[in-house]
């Protein structure tokens, strides 16, 4: 088949998204679980504000990273168990265009919303008005990171739909983008240089790119089989 | 299916029979060489290297502390390596290794972690530190259990191997990342007040017996992945005949 390239990846794309807009309950939950979440700390910690913008920058990435894992794992369960997928392994073309555009699709439809979302918490945890640019910047980059690696989990957990095995997988990879998207919030807020560490999340994200797309096909070839 | 279709060196090197046969022999000398080594270091480290100045005879935990985690951290890349191994050539034998590399692996993370805790109370004077070595030791430990844990998820032995090969790539790729990362953010948040007893600003005294104990734990880690190897080649060639008649020849050793 000489298929252009980007075919596949488009039409991945749209489909994951229509697929996401007829079933409007699972596009909600993980961002209803984000906000939900966030009104728990208050309730558990204290309603001060120099408490709660203290502990913002971390919790604002703990909330997103509990968020997309818990909505990666349907990634690929459900083209998994209604036979699409193994219609996808077995087409001659590339694997890596069909699944960048699943996993921007995902992005599309968590961690977007999640980035829009943001500003509410913040609100909510007292942050300065100054830090709102770079936090969002940060989970715009960093949750695209978080749907890379995460599907590389999801791929490699396919026969027994990821769960708590999803979590232990996935959780250390995702160390080094907890600290860098932290570590923006927290340099705007404390008024220092915060381009760094988002260059380092852009870093972050133009390796996942390029190197998650090969685990996770390789993953799903063998979950095929497993 | 046949491991044997070539008989060039390479290939002798990937049959888990030539494996078998082949480290019955080094087995009694390198069990000789571990015992003689961790007994000449913990020896010589605990009882006549000099006390340290400062730490006086507390600073002895390092003749266990840093072997292990050396090791341990090395392991972690003998794992992953020899999945990769696996996953090229197609070779059973290194898919074998990486199995038996990873429950070792962790085993020494967690010697590591724990001696560290119990000579970071009287050095510190707390029990645990967020410090990026220390930090980057404990996500070490997840990514072995990572690895651990996603081979029961599969009930084909060959689809866990090349899973757990796969995903042992992820983390070394991952685990210098984590590791600058993890650096990073321990000087964005305290001050390294913290140093270790770097190696090379210890007393040649007390530094020779850690190069044994270094050595003497290298050479336990290649005694133990050999012993978990074999085992590992009696379980899933147990089909095999030369299996059946090792087994059916000495039934009161086995």
């Amino acid at each position: 088949m000489a298929n252009n390239l980007s075919g596949g990846f488009k039409a991945y794309l749209y489909r994951d998204i229509l697929i996401a807009q007829r079933d409007r309950g699972d596009l909600s939950k993980p961002l209803m679980f984000f906000l939900l979440v966030a009104v728990m700390v208050p309730l558990a910690i204290a309603p001060e504000a120099n408490k709660l913008s203290a502990i913002a920058p971390g919790l604002i990435w703990i909330l997103a990273l509990l968020a997309t894992l818990l909505s990666i794992e349907r990634l690929f369960s459900e083209d998994y168990a209604d036979g699409s997928l193994e219609q996808l392994l077995i087409s001659p073309n590339l694997l890596m265009m069909p699944i960048l555009g699943k996993i921007t699709a995902h992005w599309l439809v968590i961690g977007l919303p999640l980035t829009l979302l943001s500003p509410v918490i913040a609100i909510w945890f007292s942050l300065p008005i100054s830090a709102m640019v770079p936090m969002m910047l940060s989970l715009a980059l960093g949750t695209a990171v978080l749907s890379l690696i995460g599907a590389v989990g999801a791929a490699l957990t396919l026969p027994r739909q990821g769960g708590v095995l999803l979590a232990l997988l996935v959780m250390p990879l995702y160390m080094p983008v907890l600290i860098f998207g932290s570590a923006t919030i927290q340099a705007a807020v404390d008024g220092l240089n915060w381009l760094a560490p988002l260059a380092m999340l852009a870093a972050l994200l133009a390796v996942a790119i390029v190197l998650c797309p090969l685990a996770i096909s390789a993953g799903l070839r063998i979950a095929k089989n497993g | 299916m046949n491991f044997n279709l070539q008989w060039t060196w390479f290939h002798r090197l990937g049959s888990p029979r030539w494996f078998y046969q082949q480290t019955q022999r080094w087995l009694p000398w390198l069990a000789v060489a571990t015992l003689a080594l961790l007994v000449t270091g913990l020896v010589w480290g605990l009882a006549i290297a000099p006390p340290d100045a400062k730490q006086g005879n507390s600073f002895r935990i390092i003749y266990l502390h840093v072997p292990a985690s050396v090791v341990a951290l090395a392991g972690y890349y003998i794992m992953a390596i020899s999945g990769a191994v696996g996953l090229i050539w197609r070779i059973k034998l290194s898919f074998m290794l990486m199995r038996s590399a990873a429950p070792i692996g962790a085993a020494l993370t967690f010697i590591a972690l724990v001696t560290g805790a119990i000579w970071g109370k009287p050095t510190w004077g707390t029990y645990w530190v967020w410090d990026a070595r220390i930090t980057s030791m404990l996500i070490l430990l997840f990514l072995y259990f990572g690895v651990i844990a996603l081979r029961h998820t599969y009930s084909n032995n060959e689809a866990a191997d090349k899973a757990g090969a796969v995903l042992s790539l992820v983390g070394m790729v991952n685990v210098p990342i984590i590791y600058k990362s993890v650096d990073w953010w321990q000087t964005l948040h305290q001050p390294a007040t913290i140093k270790f007893t770097g190696a090379p600003s210890m007393h040649p005294d007390m530094f020779a017996p850690l190069v044994v104990m270094i050595i003497g734990f290298y050479s336990f880690y290649s005694l133990a992945l050999i012993l978990f190897a074999r085992a590992e080649i009696l379980r899933r060639e147990y089909r095999a005949s030369w299996v059946k008649q090792l087994v059916s020849n000495q039934p009161a050793e086995k």
